[in-house]
């Protein structure tokens, strides 16, 4: 670049300040805040001065109800690899065949994805309701007992209730992605796997699965980072209730930071929060989109 | 469903159709699928034509008769119109200071020739990492009591705006790189500035991203929930709030509340449907390029 000195240098800070402010001011810097409150005992008044060391940490990792929110996170992240993945491939699939009404199928499926997560969970909170709600009213009608406490009242039935009307919600997203890498798979392919007599269900599994690679890896980490952070579904629904069988990372964060003013806390949970996403992602990175990048170089 | 019996269907019907044609199996499943995604949010429409008397009776049921009070109900609740107001304002200041931040880091990032380039784009790609939810509490500390702008449309709108970026960064950045360089010379040509540039050549150029990224982040702010949950009270609330509030205090009021829902999830229903094939597109596009 001839034309480049400080001219150019002036142009690039002109274009990038605005952005780079902004991630300062609002990401960077409450994160680092996050960080240090995290070595601090503070009620959130006067000047953080009461340095406790690890002992946030400690008491955090030793806090049963903590522990129990990685599990549940945890939980939803497993289960929606195991559930959603095969189910939105399946569903990818069928939407990809020449049927009629194809595009308002399409739309149809996303329509969960688009909504609001409170507003889903509004309506599924009515859904179940127990005794009066629609859910209830169908298990009757079919001669079965509902659970007494109702699904999000069962403490061993609220999580997997949970992670059913989670799927409902995302399993849209899955479906969208992988319909947009099936139009991506060249239709030789399918007629010369036909030719050589596969076939339909054979074809999608040999030949269009393998070329879907890149995109669930995407959808993968999409949805890893999605359920680690899993918040207003579970604050709409249960608000990590009964007795704490639905608590996330970020439920937990919130209830010891916004209700019982135990920044510190706070401060400490959302740092593991945050080690557990990075972890995942770089250990994602590493294992499997490193394979992305060296396929196509 | 068992595997032997799906492709047994498969083999039957395949010398009728041709190949890749779905079979009644697969219209079936399509059915199925349909009805399980679209039940909940048809039950919310309808239980908001129904009387909760209707509802307590049959809870599947058809509205009998169609009553039109509850929604009106919605329409002439002052607080519903004071919430829309303030998801709307939210959501423009949101999405206008994204993209226009997004789309001016985005554009030396792509067609600027510099050293600190690559570790910069890196810095956005690493943002992608953060969840909005370990900066929190320090945001909600930082916005009400540094800033002063706890209770307000720009405390909530800024914060978005700069946990959008990072997405928008990445999204824009290949739709900018895909601009014909011969394009870009020929104005330099002609006496156009590198702002010029900017300005008359790669903005209209990289319209369909920046429609795409404008989508996703005015949608993104209209469904947020946790950062107006901590940041706004009252008169301030946005409509997930406020749903979430309506449906907490007239809990015995379930036709209402699913007038209320159901209304509320409408705007950012259409334009994500009206937008659909353009969001799609221009993600193929960032993923292409």
């Amino acid at each position: 670049m001839t034309r480049g000195g400080w001219r150019q240098r002036l142009e690039i800070l002109l274009f990038v300040t605005p952005a780079l402010a902004l991630l300062g001011v609002f990401v960077v810097w409450p994160i680092a805040s996050a960080v240090r409150m995290s070595f601090y005992r503070w009620k959130g008044f006067g000047p953080m001065e009461d340095f406790v060391g690890l002992r946030n940490y400690d008491r955090v990792l030793g806090d049963d109800v903590f522990r129990d929110a990685v599990a549940h996170n945890v939980v939803i992240v497993v289960a929606s690899i195991v559930v959603q993945l095969p189910l939105g491939l399946a569903i990818a699939m069928l939407l990809n065949r020449k049927i009629r009404l194809r595009g308002l199928l399409r739309t149809i499926v996303f329509v969960p994805y688009v909504m609001a997560e409170v507003i889903a969970g509004v309506i599924w909170f009515q859904l179940l309701q127990p005794r009066y709600g629609v859910v209830d009213g169908i298990i009757s009608a079919v001669g079965l007992t509902p659970p007494e406490q109702g699904f999000l009242g069962t403490p061993e039935l609220a999580l997997p209730t949970l992670f059913v009307v989670l799927t409902w919600k995302y399993l849209g997203l899955a479906v969208l992605l992988f319909l947009a890498g099936l139009q991506g798979v060249p239709d030789e392919l399918y007629e010369a796997a036909q030719l050589d007599g596969a076939g339909w269900w054979q074809t999608q599994v040999r030949v269009a699965l393998p070329l879907l690679g890149p995109t669930i890896r995407t959808w993968l980490f999409l949805s890893m980072i999605g359920s680690l952070q899993q918040f207003d579904m579970v604050w709409v629904l249960t608000g990590g209730g009964p007795a704490n069988a639905t608590t996330t990372m970020a439920t937990y964060l919130i209830n010891q930071g916004t209700q019982r003013h135990n920044y510190g806390i706070a401060g400490a949970a959302s740092v593991v929060l945050f080690l557990v996403s990075f972890v995942m992602a770089l250990a994602y990175q590493l294992l499997i989109l490193r394979r992305d990048t060296v396929t196509q170089e | 469903m068992n595997g032997t019996a799906m492709k047994e269907n498969e083999m039957s019907t395949r010398r009728m159709r041709p190949f890749g044609a779905g079979g009644p199996l697969t219209y079936f499943i399509a059915l199925v699928v349909v009805a399980l995604t679209v039940g909940p949010v048809l039950y919310g429409a309808m239980g908001g034509f129904r009387s909760n008397e209707q509802l307590a009776r049959d809870p599947a049921g058809l509205p009998e008769p169609w009553l039109l009070t509850n929604y009106e109900g919605v329409f002439g609740n002052p607080d519903f119109w004071r919430y829309a107001l303030n998801s709307t304002a939210i959501a423009v200041i949101t999405t206008v200071v994204a993209v226009a931040c997004g789309v001016m880091a985005a554009y030396p990032l792509a067609r600027y020739h510099f050293k600190l380039r690559e570790p910069l784009f890196m810095v956005f790609v690493l943002g992608l990492l953060f969840p909005a939810a370990v900066a929190i509490i320090p945001l909600f500390i930082l916005v009400t009591r540094d800033l002063q702008i706890g209770n307000t449309w720009w405390g909530v709108a800024l914060p978005q705006a700069a946990f959008w970026l990072p997405i928008t960064v990445v999204i824009l950045r290949p739709f900018l790189m895909a601009i014909p360089r011969e394009l870009e010379e020929a104005a330099l040509m002609d006496g156009a500035s590198r702002v010029g540039i900017f300005w008359w050549l790669m903005l209209p150029l990289s319209m369909p991203g920046l429609v795409t990224v404008a989508v996703l982040a005015f949608v993104g702010s209209w469904n947020a929930y946790l950062l107006p949950l901590l940041l706004l009270q009252e008169d301030m609330r946005t409509l997930p709030l406020g749903v979430a509030d309506y449906s907490t205090e007239h809990s015995a009021d379930t036709a209402g509340v699913l007038a209320f829902t159901t209304i509320a999830m409408i705007p950012a229903l259409v334009l994500f449907l009206a937008m659909q094939q353009r969001i799609v597109g221009g993600l193929r596009g960032a993923v292409k390029g």
